[in-house]
């Protein structure tokens, strides 16, 4: 892989599981960030076996829009959109109903996360589950602050992480 | 308490940190809020799929064939 591509840092989860994965102090010295994640909740989300993927950026709670495209094996797919909402769509980790030990794969990229734009965020995820109802997300956000990314935070629609959730931050250089 | 993982990317070291009282309820009252997004989110689509419905069913007293309605939209 080209040297322009630096895995960052690391994190698993414990046995003990956790409410959020955080990555703090990022250096501004990137283009991009890339984030690949695999999660599983140990909450139950009523009548699916999937939940979704928080992603709050510099510990703010506002300003977040999404535009969502979904794909669920025995439900059908379709959109959904967010206007002014506290967190943005990073994608769907698997809940403790799917199969045992199945987890989400999700990539959420950022680019220009340093500038003193507003920032976009975009994702692609799936869950894994031996049942018709895995899902597969692609989504467009926005988050319409000036500010350059410094923290990532990763939460859970319900419950905590599982153990062996997992995440990487990538930086990116353009040369 | 439900913990935190803070991965310090200048360092490289990752702490498990417990939530304050006060994270623990600011994310119950996140969920809230969310449910409540969500929620008037899918009100609005269902909505906007009943009144196309129901357009329909008007177009269609009123004589026209479904061809006909299929070529307004």
């Amino acid at each position: 892989m080209a040297n322009t591509y630096t895995a960052i840092a690391t994190v698993t989860v414990g046995s003990g599981g956790a409410s959020t994965i955080e990555f703090t102090s990022i250096p501004a010295t990137y283009t991009d960030l890339n984030v690949l994640a695999s999660t599983r909740s140990t909450g139950d989300q009523a009548s699916v076996n999937y939940c979704q993927l928080r992603l709050e950026l510099n510990g703010n709670t506002s300003n977040y829009s999404d535009r969502l495209l979904y794909g669920i094996g025995g439900l059908g797919a379709g959109s959904l959109s967010y206007t002014n909402a506290y967190v943005t769509w990073a994608g769907a980790s698997t809940d403790s109903t799917a199969t045992a030990s199945t987890f989400s794969n999700v990539s959420i990229y950022i680019p220009n996360y340093a500038s003193s734009n507003n920032k976009s965020i975009s994702s692609d995820g799936v869950t894994e589950s031996n049942a018709t109802n895995s899902i597969l997300t692609l989504d467009a956000g926005l988050w319409a602050n000036t500010s350059a990314i410094t923290s990532l935070k990763f939460t859970l629609e319900i419950g905590n992480f599982a153990q062996y959730s997992t995440a990487t931050l990538y930086g990116i250089k353009k040369n | 308490m439900p913990t935190k993982l803070i991965v310090d990317c200048s360092t490289g070291v990752t702490t498990e940190v417990e939530l304050t009282a006060e994270e623990v309820a600011q994310r119950e009252a996140d969920a809230v809020a969310f449910a409540e997004i969500k929620a008037a989110e899918e009100a609005a689509a269902q909505a906007k799929a009943d009144a196309k419905a129901s357009a329909q069913a008007k177009l269609a007293a009123l004589g026209l064939t479904p061809d006909e309605i299929a070529a307004l939209n």
